[in-house]
């Protein structure tokens, strides 16, 4: 679904990214896990377009994407969708104008937007919050709110990006067995990013391991967890 | 001190309607000019949406050199612009002018300010959803910065009226005209105290009306 091709990123001289190829399969949820600094952010900004490689190339489906530019970029990164560690959602929006906004700018009608987010409000089981404004929310129904924003467009992948830590391990088990459903459901590629490995025992079925900027190990969630090869894989492991 | 409240009551209405004249076209005019100088301040600066470091660079010079310009010597600069487009560099209409432009930058940091507190996050959420940039500013940067926006016009309006005021040293009208030609010239404090007043009253519903809507934008969210 997803492949890069020894891609390398460099800020200010460091290197971010080294060399890392990964070719993540469709349908499925992937893992991607580090410490901080690893370099999972950088990685996750190239994956999603929103970062250009110094070298390498980046493959959705069977077209390359880091060379792209301009509309055809923007339709691309259109093609995913995103949450986030601190939701990141429209504070001058209710539930239902945030999910709104991919469609808005996709340039659908008022009546096929409506109709839209009733649907993705069902999905993930808010439809009560529809008005709600952001601060009458928990952070688990903020998430749900994002996770529809970013299924609203009907994304062919999601990008989690530290998804669950910022909620309570309550609230945790309950949007990873949301995204591991809707997965199933909607059987789109979901893309995990984490520095937590309970989150990538609970929902990954692979996982690749970063370590300063590079892939140190990657495979089935069950044999990296068995079997680690990297030190890093053994510290994580340790650390959860 | 005099005190001739039949003059000052036949005085000040026409002063003060002059200033709310002057104030809220310039105001207008400032905003008109200021907003969009001011958005793209803030697209091109480092943090921004589309960094871009020279150009970034030489209007923020152009905008600190405008604004460190003494307001007075600015209008007299641009009095010869006035008569060019309105035919005369005297009264209210004519000040309009230089109020504008000589307000126009400040209106820019304002906003350039305004959109800076906007949270970083929600803009990166904007763009990961493949939002081109005009959208960004649109329908996400704009509305979440509204509040402040709104605290920047009040700060803004309250700036042209003071002025306004210093235009009347140059006869531009208004209350700041009134306190120079009967206060200053023929001392009147009598008539240059209503004139303050009149001038501290308007400030205070400005400001007041300024923290009332500002507020009540935040408390919608």
């Amino acid at each position: 679904m997803l492949r890069l091709e020894k891609v390398s990123k460099q800020y200010a001289g460091l290197q971010v990214v080294d060399k890392v190829s990964l070719d993540i399969p469709p349908a499925s949820i992937f893992g991607i896990i580090g410490r901080s600094g690893a370099g999972k952010s950088t990685l996750l900004r190239l994956l999603n377009l929103l970062e250009k490689p110094d070298s390498g190339a980046v493959y959705l489906g069977e077209r390359r994407v880091d060379t792209l530019s301009g509309r055809e970029l923007l339709l691309e990164r259109r093609k995913m969708g995103m949450i986030f560690q601190n939701f990141n959602l429209f504070s001058s929006r209710n539930a239902a104008d945030n999910i709104a906004y991919p469609l808005e700018i996709a340039g659908l009608s008022r009546k096929q937007i409506d109709l839209r987010v009733s649907e993705l409000l069902e999905l993930v089981q808010i439809s009560d919050k529809r008005r709600a404004r952001l601060r009458e929310l928990s952070g688990g129904q903020k998430q749900r709110v994002a996770i529809a924003r970013a299924l609203a467009a009907k994304p062919q992948v999601l990008f989690c990006d530290e998804a669950t830590s910022a909620l309570d391990p309550q609230t945790t088990r309950s949007i990873l067995t949301l995204i591991k459903n809707l997965q199933k459901f909607l059987q789109i590629t979901v893309i995990v990013v984490t520095h937590q490995m309970e989150v990538i025992r609970a929902i990954c079925s692979r996982v690749a391991v970063l370590e300063d900027g590079r892939l140190v190990e990657s495979g089935a969630v069950a044999s990296v967890f068995a079997k680690p090869k990297s030190s890093a894989a053994l510290e994580l492991l340790h650390a959860a | 001190m005099p005190l001739d409240l039949h003059e000052i009551l036949s005085l000040l209405p026409q002063a003060t309607l002059e200033t709310i004249y002057m104030t809220f076209v310039s105001t207008a005019l400032a905003c008109l000019l200021g907003l969009p100088l001011g958005v793209y301040l803030f697209v091109t600066s480092p943090a921004g949406l589309r960094p871009r470091r020279v150009v970034y660079n030489i209007i923020s010079r152009l905008v600190n050199l405008f604004r460190s310009f003494p307001f007075i010597i600015l209008m007299i600069l641009l009095m010869p612009l006035s008569r060019l487009l309105i035919h005369t560099s005297i009264g209210p209409a004519a000040v309009i002018i230089p109020l504008s432009i000589g307000a126009a930058p400040f209106v820019a940091r304002v906003v350039e300010a305004a959109l800076a507190e906007v949270d970083k996050g929600c803009l990166l959420a904007a763009q990961a959803m493949g939002s081109t940039d005009w959208q960004i500013i649109r329908k996400a940067l704009l509305p979440e910065a509204l509040p402040a926006l709104v605290s920047g016009l009040a700060l803004t309006t309250i700036t042209i009226i003071g002025y306004t005021a210093m235009a009347g040293a140059i006869g531009g009208g208004g209350l700041g005209d009134l306190a120079i030609r009967f206060g200053y010239y023929r001392f009147r404090q009598d008539i240059t105290l209503a004139a303050v007043i009149a001038i501290l009253i308007l400030v205070e519903l400005v400001q007041l009306a300024g923290v009332l809507l500002s507020r009540g934008l935040l408390a919608k969210r």
